[in-house]
Parts: C-alpha cells; sequence; structure tokens
C-alpha cells in the first residue's frame, strides 16, 4: 500500500478542497543499472543486420498475421524489411522496439507503426489516422497525406508527413518531433504537452487549444489560435533548429524558416489552478 | 461507429450494386447491425420506383416486436388501395422479403401529400421514391442484404452505403440509413457520427410540415438537407448551412438522381478518406473500404473540418 501525508503548503486548487495528499512510496518504475547491462534483457526485442533484407507481401494477410510476419522476420536478423500490397490495411507495423529499416511499398490504414522504439520506416504511399501514435524513438516518414490524429502522444523521435495531414495533430504529444510538409487541419497540438510541431503549409481552427507545453511552428496561414496558445518570436535558436530539422527531415528545401510564425502555451490554463472557482467546479 | 462509403463514376454506369456491396463489407467491422444502399440504377426515368416496408426484420438481433406475417399482406392491400385513391398507377410490383416492397408506379402529384397518405397507413413506411434512386436497407452485413435483394447486378452511376451500428435506436430497419430526403424524389442521405441538437431541431421542422419515421438522429440531416431545398437552396447551399445548422459530430455523404457530395463538421471529429479521379470518385470511413475496389496503389486524402463537396455524375 502507499505511503500517504498531508501535504503543507497548499495550492489553489487544494485549498477549494481538491486532492490534500501526495504519494511518496516507490513507484512502479524500475531503474536499469548499465552493471548489470548483461542481465538485461528487452522483451521482443531483436538484434537485427541492415544489410540482411527481404520482401513480406501482405496482401492476403490480415494485420495479425503480418505483424507475426515481421517479428518473424527480426527474430531471423533482418534488418531491412519491405513491406509489398500494405493496401490501407489497419495496425501494419506496431510495437517494433528495435532497430530496423521497415519500408512499405503502399498506404497504411489506422494505427500504422503505432508504439514503435527505434525502426526507421518509410512509407511511399498515404497512413490512416493515429499513424505513429505512442511512438518513443526513431524516425517515420510519409511520402504522401496523413490521416487526423497524427503522431498522437508521441514520446519521442521524428515524425514526417511529406504531404497533408487531418485534424488534431499531434494531440497530447509528449515529446518528439512532427514535421509537416503541406497543410494540417483543426486542432493540431491539441492538448499538446512538451516536443515540436513544424508545419510547413496553412494550418487549421483552434490551433494548439489548451497546450501544456511545446513548441509549434507554422510556414502559412492559421485558422485561428485555440485556448492558451500565443504567439512567440522567434530566436536564433529557433531558425538554426528548425534549418537543421528540416535538412536531416529531406523537406523544405529553401523554405524561408525566419517567417514561420511560433506559437507557445500562454500556461494560463495550466493545472487548472488559472481557471476561477465557478468553472473550477463545473471542470471537476 | 458506423461506417459509410459512396462512389460516383463521371460519364458511365458501371456495376454500382456489387462495388458498393465490396465497400460495406471491408468496413463491416464499423457497423453489423444493418447495412442500407442507395443505388441510382440504370431505370429507363420513366416511371417512379417506390421502395416501401409494411413490417420489420424480426430476426438477426432485431430490437423489433414480432407480428403476425399475416398483417403484412393486410397492409399491403391497404397501400394498394391508397395507391389506387391517389392516382397512381402501378406498372410493376414486385414482393422481396414477406414485408417489404418494389412498386413501378406512374404519378404525376405532390409527392410530399401522397408520401402522407401512404405513411398514414399502420407501420408503412416509404424507403424511397425515385426515378433511378433504388433504396434498400435491411439487418445484416452487406453480403446478406445484397443476396436477400439481389443487388449485385445492379448497374448505375452512383451510388452511397451505410454499414450501421445501432447506438442511440433500436436494431431496426427504420433506423438504419440510408435515409430518404422526403419528399424529394431521388434524395438519400447516410451519416456517420452523433448530432447533438437533434430534439430542437425536429421540432422545429416537424411544425414546417416535415415528417420523421424514426428516432434515429441522422434522419434529421435527411429533413434538414430536404427542408433546404423545398425553400429553393441547392443541395451545395444546404449542406454548408449544414455545418452551423447541425451540432454534433458528423461526416455524411448525400446523394440526387445527378450528383454526390460529402460534409464534414468543424471539428473533423468523423474520418472520411477520398479518391479522386476524371472518371471516378470513391469514398469511405476507411481506405480499405476503396482498396476494396482499387487494390492498386492510388493517391487519396482526408477532406479537412467544415469542407463541403458536390461531385455531378
Amino acid at each position: 500500500m502507499a505511503n500517504l501525508k498531508t501535504t503543507e503548503k497548499k495550492t489553489k486548487a487544494q485549498s477549494m478542497g481538491m486532492h490534500t495528499e501526495v504519494l511518496t512510496g516507490k513507484t512502479q518504475q524500475k531503474f536499469f543499472n548499465p552493471d548489470e547491462a548483461e542481465n538485461f534483457y528487452y522483451w521482443g526485442t531483436y538484434d537485427v543486420d541492415f544489410n540482411k533484407r527481404t520482401d513480406l507481401d501482405v496482401k492476403d494477410l490480415d494485420c495479425k498475421q503480418a505483424n507475426r510476419k515481421i517479428d518473424e522476420l527480426m527474430s531471423q536478423g533482418y534488418g531491412t524489411i519491405v513491406i509489398k500490397n500494405p493496401q490501407g490495411k489497419h495496425s501494419l507495423g506496431v510495437g517494433i522496439l528495435n532497430k530496423l529499416n521497415l519500408i512499405f511499398e503502399g498506404s497504411l490504414g489506422y494505427f500504422g507503426v503505432g508504439s514503435i522504439d527505434g525502426p526507421m520506416v518509410r512509407v511511399n504511399g498515404r497512413v490512416g489516422w493515429s499513424c505513429a501514435e505512442n511512438m518513443m524513438a526513431g524516425k517515420v516518414v510519409i511520402e504522401k497525406n496523413a490521416g487526423s490524429c497524427f503522431g498522437a502522444a508521441i514520446r519521442g523521435g521524428d515524425l514526417i508527413c511529406k504531404g497533408s495531414v487531418g485534424a488534431r495533430t499531434g494531440i497530447d504529444q509528449k515529446g518528439g518531433t512532427i514535421i509537416i510538409g503541406g497543410d494540417a487541419g483543426a486542432f493540431t497540438g491539441f492538448m499538446m504537452q512538451r516536443g515540436r510541431i513544424v508545419i510547413l503549409g496553412d494550418v487549421g481552427i483552434n490551433l494548439g487549444d489548451s497546450m501544456y507545453d511545446g513548441t509549434i511552428y507554422v510556414g502559412g496561414k492559421i485558422g485561428s489560435f485555440g485556448s492558451d496558445a500565443v504567439e512567440s518570436p522567434m530566436t536564433k535558436s529557433d531558425i538554426d533548429w528548425l534549418k537543421r530539422k528540416l535538412k536531416v527531415a529531406e523537406i523544405g528545401d529553401n523554405f524561408d524558416v525566419s517567417k514561420m510564425t511560433k506559437v507557445v502555451a500562454g500556461k494560463k490554463l495550466w493545472n487548472y489552478d488559472a481557471l476561477e472557482p465557478t468553472e473550477k467546479k463545473g471542470a471537476i | 461507429m458506423c461506417g459509410i462509403a459512396g462512389l460516383i463514376h463521371r460519364g458511365k454506369s458501371s456495376n454500382v450494386g456489387s462495388e458498393l456491396q465490396l465497400m460495406l463489407q471491408a468496413l463491416k467491422h464499423r457497423g453489423p447491425d444493418s447495412t442500407g444502399y442507395a443505388l441510382y440504377a440504370e431505370n429507363d426515368g420513366q416511371n417512379f420506383i417506390m421502395r416501401f416496408k409494411v413490417g420489420e426484420n424480426v430476426g438477426e438481433g432485431s430490437t423489433s416486436i414480432n407480428e403476425d406475417p399475416s398483417v403484412y399482406d393486410k397492409r399491403r392491400k391497404m397501400v394498394d388501395q391508397m395507391l389506387s385513391e391517389l392516382g397512381a398507377k402501378v406498372i410493376k410490383e414486385d414482393r422481396l422479403t414477406p414485408y417489404s416492397f418494389r412498386y413501378e408506379m406512374q404519378f404525376n402529384d405532390d409527392l410530399m401529400e401522397f408520401s402522407k397518405k401512404i405513411e398514414s397507413i399502420e407501420s408503412v413506411e416509404i424507403l424511397s421514391i425515385g426515378k433511378s434512386l433504388e433504396l434498400i436497407k435491411d439487418l445484416g452485413d452487406a453480403e446478406a442484404v445484397s443476396k436477400r435483394y439481389g443487388l449485385a447486378d445492379v448497374k448505375g452511376t452512383h451510388a452511397i452505403g451505410h454499414a450501421r451500428m445501432a447506438t442511440e435506436s433500436g436494431v431496426d430497419i427504420k433506423s438504419a440509413h440510408p435515409f430518404w430526403g422526403y419528399p424529394f424524389s431521388d434524395v438519400s442521405v447516410v451519416h456517420n457520427g452523433q448530432l447533438t441538437n437533434y430534439w430542437n431541431n425536429r421540432r422545429v421542422l416537424e411544425n414546417k410540415g416535415m415528417r420523421f419515421m424514426s428516432e434515429c438522429d441522422s434522419e434529421l440531416i435527411a429533413v434538414y438537407l430536404a427542408e433546404k431545398m423545398r425553400n429553393g437552396a441547392t443541395l451545395e447551399e444546404g449542406m454548408k448551412d449544414s455545418l452551423s445548422g447541425l451540432d454534433g459530430v458528423f461526416t455524411y455523404f448525400v446523394a440526387t438522381k445527378d450528383s454526390l457530395g460529402m460534409a464534414k463538421d468543424t471539428m473533423a471529429a468523423k474520418p472520411l478518406v477520398l479518391y479522386e479521379s476524371d472518371d471516378l470518385v470513391a469514398m469511405g470511413s476507411e481506405e480499405i473500404a476503396i482498396r476494396s475496389i482499387l487494390p492498386q496503389e492510388i493517391d487519396t486524402y482526408d477532406p479537412f473540418d467544415g469542407e463541403v463537396k458536390v461531385w455531378q455524375i
């Protein structure tokens, strides 16, 4: 049972009767000790050889069968896997936790390459909703367009779409970078918490609505700012970072990043402490 | 959740019955309760096609009350008598299931009054009236409905369809999509989403003489657009008005005799994938619906929030 104690310093929220206890016991987080590296096993990962390449035709496979086959190929050491005929199937290439060159010759449906931790993915087509959701590390490049919720809740890595994306790109983003070559829809960066979003084209209404933190750069027009999203001056380090990032992402050649609009959180909604008491009760 | 699909061939006819069946079957996981087709078929365009039902399908997980099948015959006779009284000449009649019928008929008067009279008969609902529209809906998946009604060979220019997961109203035909744009000939609607100002709009529209047959919120879209067009708006104007007039989350398709349109709410909360070429437009809730008829690599995209598009055949 967790060890609970009462705090002495009260926040505005606590003074209104909200939580008055904090958790001080051990968390469930486990720490990696480098001295025990030889005993460490990251379940579901494989040592693969990038020079060992194979093709996998998934035309007649469902997503479970296709993902099992990818897993099997990785277990055999294949480090470059080319997926043929994905034909818009859902949930392909999810949960890959090791280095891998994964190439899709076609388009993906919903939840493509979600929860990945390390692979380099290239999709020579379009992706549906929630591509790379919960991505932790690696690089994903989409050659065409993407659906809504692109990069939802990503923690890290680079997620690049060379075309346009739908609504709620980077919703709940917690880290990493999302780069869009075209336009983005409404509610981009909704409830974003950390990380960066770069959009070279236009963006829809309610940009950065209720964002906690993080930075959004927009090259084109902005439909409207969301609640608590504010414009911030571009600095030299912003410009330098954008130039480097776009170059690495192989996108936006000769794009004048100095003219982009930088959007950050106003932090007036942060933790709801800035709300009036009546509004807070409503939120609770 | 529900899945919707639609396609329009520009400048030619195709086997839209089997194409839509493939698209809807690919979306079965989004809505296994009922399936509906609005097919714009190669009819001669001279006579009206009226599709109607005199009862519900009480099998396959239906929430409808069991009835003695003998009432179907009784109601049909009442429909026949009413048609005769209204001056409609029936050219051809088909009984497709114990409870559903397709009549080909000649009629030259006001469709609204006509429909009101026919639907005043207990449990009788007109599913559609049109010169090319064939609206079929029933319980079961796309293959089952297609087989039951013989849709695989229907040729035409365009079609919209719906795979329904019942959430807020019953598992029955009256709540299934597509909805006919009563009282307009050849207008049909399918919807994926949820409307939150249904009752407010319904009260207003009913006061203006429009009719609702179900308690399914999606029916509001058909009635809303029909009322707009009744007051002189074009289809596209009505659809653009709907973005502010309808509250909630939605992606819907509407089809008329010679056009097909889509609208997406301002929050873009419901999915839609679109493929457009010079001779074919195909769209669906998921890309796999489009891939079921176009397996080769194609360029598709998601329309943005608040987008309305209309294509002509």
